[in-house]
């Protein structure tokens, strides 16, 4: 069957304001289950006369309904002012999908809030661990210059500035003896970096005769950060001397490499 | 709720389900006998009596007999009409003829409360004369095709195809 010419006879809009026969209102209506477009058809027309209608109506007083009601014998909700069913189950129709929706977008956002939480947590960690291990080298540092200051202001500890030698007159040193536990001090913050392939080499001197004893190499001084170094020194020094000397160390002071020299008061 | 299962309950008696459907068809049957009477009390006197009139004789409905719109429609209609035959009526010397259900619109002041209303109003406007009294005798009036065909002197084909293009620009102007 054509159901758009079906359409266009101008049937249906009869069907719905009410002019045909019961015959043709059976026939109509079982077009009406065999194809959806006239269904469809059907209830717009429908629609359109509803809203025709509606646009006429002056305005109904609101107690209608309850004169009705009344004149009916209606007992239930009794006086009540009656809410309009249709719109009432409207309302929490979409007031649901609503709060569905809301719901639903604050559960992402949520979500998402959560993961930018747990990434900065985790770099808040990290930061946190960092900084952990921070003051733990600040309090080590810390215990470690209170003990150096704490030797340095001993009693029995004797200082001898080292001055700058010869073309190194810029250079200096300064050595703190403990004589009673065998160690120096050796203060070589006023020494350059040793250049590659050198290294600081220190010596004990008696001076009559002049006769320098190695008290070893600073292999570590470039590196060292408040460049106080501890030696042990058994000798019964009357001078100390620092040289520049290849890396290993050498048997004798260099002299042309005499760097800083002190000379220990009587 | 679907429509036909809020007919079933109105069947079988449910109460909500009869407010229900009061609510749904309330403005547009207001309209429809507003139209007819022309005067706001009998209106809401009429609007009691049919949908009175529906609940004792919710039986009669049967969806293949047609919508629930046209059977209530229909109720409303002769309601009207009978109202308008009685003589309590005609002494109150009311011109039905005077006005057709655009004069009504288009004087409305309680459109502005509703939706489409705007689109009617415009719609009403600029419809032709000869949409205006299709659809005001077929149905507003409820003329059968035979009645409107010998009122307007016209075929009854060319009221049949008439009705169907009016109403198709009604449509076309709701939408909009």
């Amino acid at each position: 069957m054509d159901t758009k010419a079906y359409i266009d006879t101008g049937i249906l809009e009869l069907y719905v304001s009410g002019q045909l026969s019961e015959k043709e209102n059976k026939e109509v209506y079982d077009k009406m289950l065999e194809h959806p477009e006239i269904l469809q058809e059907v209830l717009e027309i429908e629609s359109a006369l509803m809203k025709l209608g509606e646009a006429v109506s002056p305005g109904l007083s609101a107690s209608t309904i309850q004169i009705i009601k009344e004149r009916l014998n209606f007992n239930s909700d009794n006086g009540k002012v009656v809410n309009m069913p249709k719109s009432r189950s409207n309302w929490f129709t979409y007031t649901g999908w609503a709060a569905a929706i809301l719901v639903g977008a604050g559960l992402l956002w949520s979500i998402n809030q959560n993961k930018q939480l747990e990434v900065q947590l985790s770099d808040a960690n990290v930061e946190k661990s960092y900084l952990e291990t921070q003051i733990e080298d600040a309090k080590s540092d810390l215990a470690k210059t209170e003990n150096l200051l704490s030797i340095l202001r001993d009693r029995d500890i004797i200082a001898v500035p080292l001055g700058g030698q010869g073309n190194f007159e810029n250079a200096y040193a300064k050595v703190y003896w403990n004589k009673a536990d065998n160690s120096i001090y050796l203060d070589g913050q006023g020494l350059p970096d040793a250049p590659e392939g050198k290294v600081w080499q220190v010596w004990s001197l008696t001076l009559n005769p002049l006769t320098p004893t190695s008290l070893g190499t600073i292999d570590n001084f470039n590196t060292d950060d408040n460049k106080i170094f501890e030696i042990v020194n058994t000798n019964e020094s009357q001078a100390f001397g620092i040289t520049l000397e290849p890396t290993g160390g050498s048997e004798t002071p260099t002299m042309e490499q005499l760097y800083t020299l002190g000379v220990v008061s009587p | 709720m679907q429509l036909e299962t809020l007919v079933e309950q109105f069947q079988k008696k449910n109460e909500k389900a009869f407010e229900s459907l009061y609510h749904m068809y309330k403005d547009s049957m207001h309209g429809v006998i507003y139209n007819i009477v022309k005067d706001k009390a009998i209106a809401e006197e009429v609007m009691q009596d049919v949908f009175i009139k529906a609940w004792h004789s919710s039986d009669s409905y049967n969806s293949s007999k047609g919508r629930f719109f046209t059977w209530i429609l229909n109720i409303s209609r002769n309601a009207a009409i009978d109202k308008t035959r009685s003589k309590a009526f005609k002494n109150s010397g009311k011109n039905l003829d005077a006005t057709f259900f655009v004069d009504i619109i288009e004087s409305n002041e309680n459109l502005n409360s509703k939706t489409d209303a705007i689109g009617i109003k415009k719609f009403v406007s600029k419809l032709k004369e000869k949409c205006i009294k299709v659809i005001e005798l077929l149905y507003f009036k409820g003329y059968t095709q035979k009645e409107a065909s010998e009122t307007l002197e016209m075929p009854i084909g060319t009221i049949k195809t008439r009705n169907r293009n009016c109403i198709n620009e009604l449509r076309q102007m709701i939408v909009e």
